[in-house]
């Protein structure tokens, strides 16, 4: 059960710097833990993040084991035209979570 | 002259006394007093701080029917954004059918089981941390009072009691660590007063929010003693104890710790 957040602001002039705030709830299982009977515990990360601005992409991100636990992503974007901003965590297992906020730009 | 000057010295070291006293007893410091910057930046960003993921959890939890009755938390209680407001901060509570106290976990389980004759959530599985912490946050801001007068009272000394025995293979008592420690540095830790108000935490080391009684069995563990099971009463009471101890301080729930 991955829970994702998404913060975008609702309004914002053209041109204008916004602030992008993300977070997923994820185990973020590195694969190097052990179980009590000392069996390894298998890779289960959010290897990639990609987000969109009406549809173009505008930041991709390649995950590595040693990111936390329900990670926090914050990225700055030019408000250029209004639309949907989306992000989509991929996990190892192939599985997608997709999160999208509307921003009106003025 | 001579006598004079011990006089003045018997006065210094009277103060001194004085001050280390008041610093473990009279002030009380929630643990977000001792986090670091980024901990703290991390609390006070309502989005950055991953314990809201459990207070969304919960609002869904409220709003769910379970159970033979076919009712919700919000059935009873309605909007938990009203009703929940000033609640959790006066629990434990005493209750006269029980003969003892009762906290916020064992109130959502006793609601459960009573009044929506649905199965009681486990101790520290996903929706019982998600609604304690949801209904806690409701009070957030709002000062910890606990009622420890009247039939409370014997729970209350009975919670102080514990806090200050020693128990376990190192013989430690709480006291040790978090009053008359609080402050110092235990191997690379931070050693706070071991405060509850920001209860159910979000522990950097859990990555993921837990009780206040997780709490209780990891120090219990530390000291290398067995610890007591989840919702035992001698936690309970320890819970009133410590609530109480921490009068003055508000709700943080949920808290970012490290």
């Amino acid at each position: 059960m991955a829970k994702a957040r998404l913060k975008v602001p609702k309004k914002a002039k053209k041109g204008d710097i916004i602030t992008v705030k993300s977070l997923i709830s994820h185990p973020m299982e590195t694969g190097q833990r052990k179980d009590k009977k000392g069996n390894k515990i298998p890779r289960k990360i959010i290897n990639n993040v990609v987000c969109n601005y009406n549809g173009k992409k505008v930041l991709e991100s390649n995950w590595a084991p040693a990111i936390s636990a329900n990670p926090y992503l914050a990225f700055n974007l030019r408000a250029s035209e209004s639309g949907t901003v989306e992000v989509i965590w991929t996990d190892d297992d192939g599985s997608k979570t997709t999160q999208s906020a509307k921003i009106t730009v003025s | 002259m001579k006598k004079a000057r011990l006089i003045g010295a018997a006065i210094v070291g009277f103060g001194m006394t004085l001050t280390a006293a008041a610093y473990a007893e009279d002030e009380v410091r929630s643990g977000y007093y001792w986090a670091t910057e980024e901990t703290k930046a991390m609390q006070d960003d309502d989005f950055a701080n991953p314990g809201f993921i459990w207070v969304e959890s919960g609002s869904e939890h409220w709003t769910k029917v379970e159970g033979d009755a076919g009712k919700a938390c919000q059935s009873c209680h309605e909007n938990a954004e009203k009703s929940m407001v000033g609640v959790a901060n006066k629990y434990p509570k005493y209750r006269e059918d029980m003969g003892k106290l009762q906290n916020v976990e064992q109130r959502i389980n006793e609601c459960r089981t009573k009044f929506m004759k649905a199965k009681a959530f486990k101790w520290e599985s996903e929706p019982m941390l998600a609604l304690t912490t949801y209904v806690r946050h409701q009070s957030k801001g709002l000062p910890v009072e606990v009622d420890i007068d009247g039939p409370a009272r014997k729970f209350y000394e009975a919670g102080k009691a514990f806090y200050n025995e020693r128990r376990g293979q190192l013989d430690m008592a709480c006291k040790h660590c978090h009053q008359d420690n609080a402050g110092g540095i235990l191997r690379a830790n931070v050693l706070t007063q071991g405060q509850s108000n920001g209860f159910p935490t979000y522990r950097l080391k859990w990555n993921k929010i837990g009780s206040l009684h997780r709490r209780f069995r990891g120090c219990n563990k530390q000291v290398r003693s067995k610890p007591f099971a989840y919702g035992a009463d001698e936690y309970v009471n320890l819970e009133l104890f410590l609530n109480h101890r921490g009068t003055g301080l508000k709700i943080e729930t949920p808290a970012v710790r490290n």
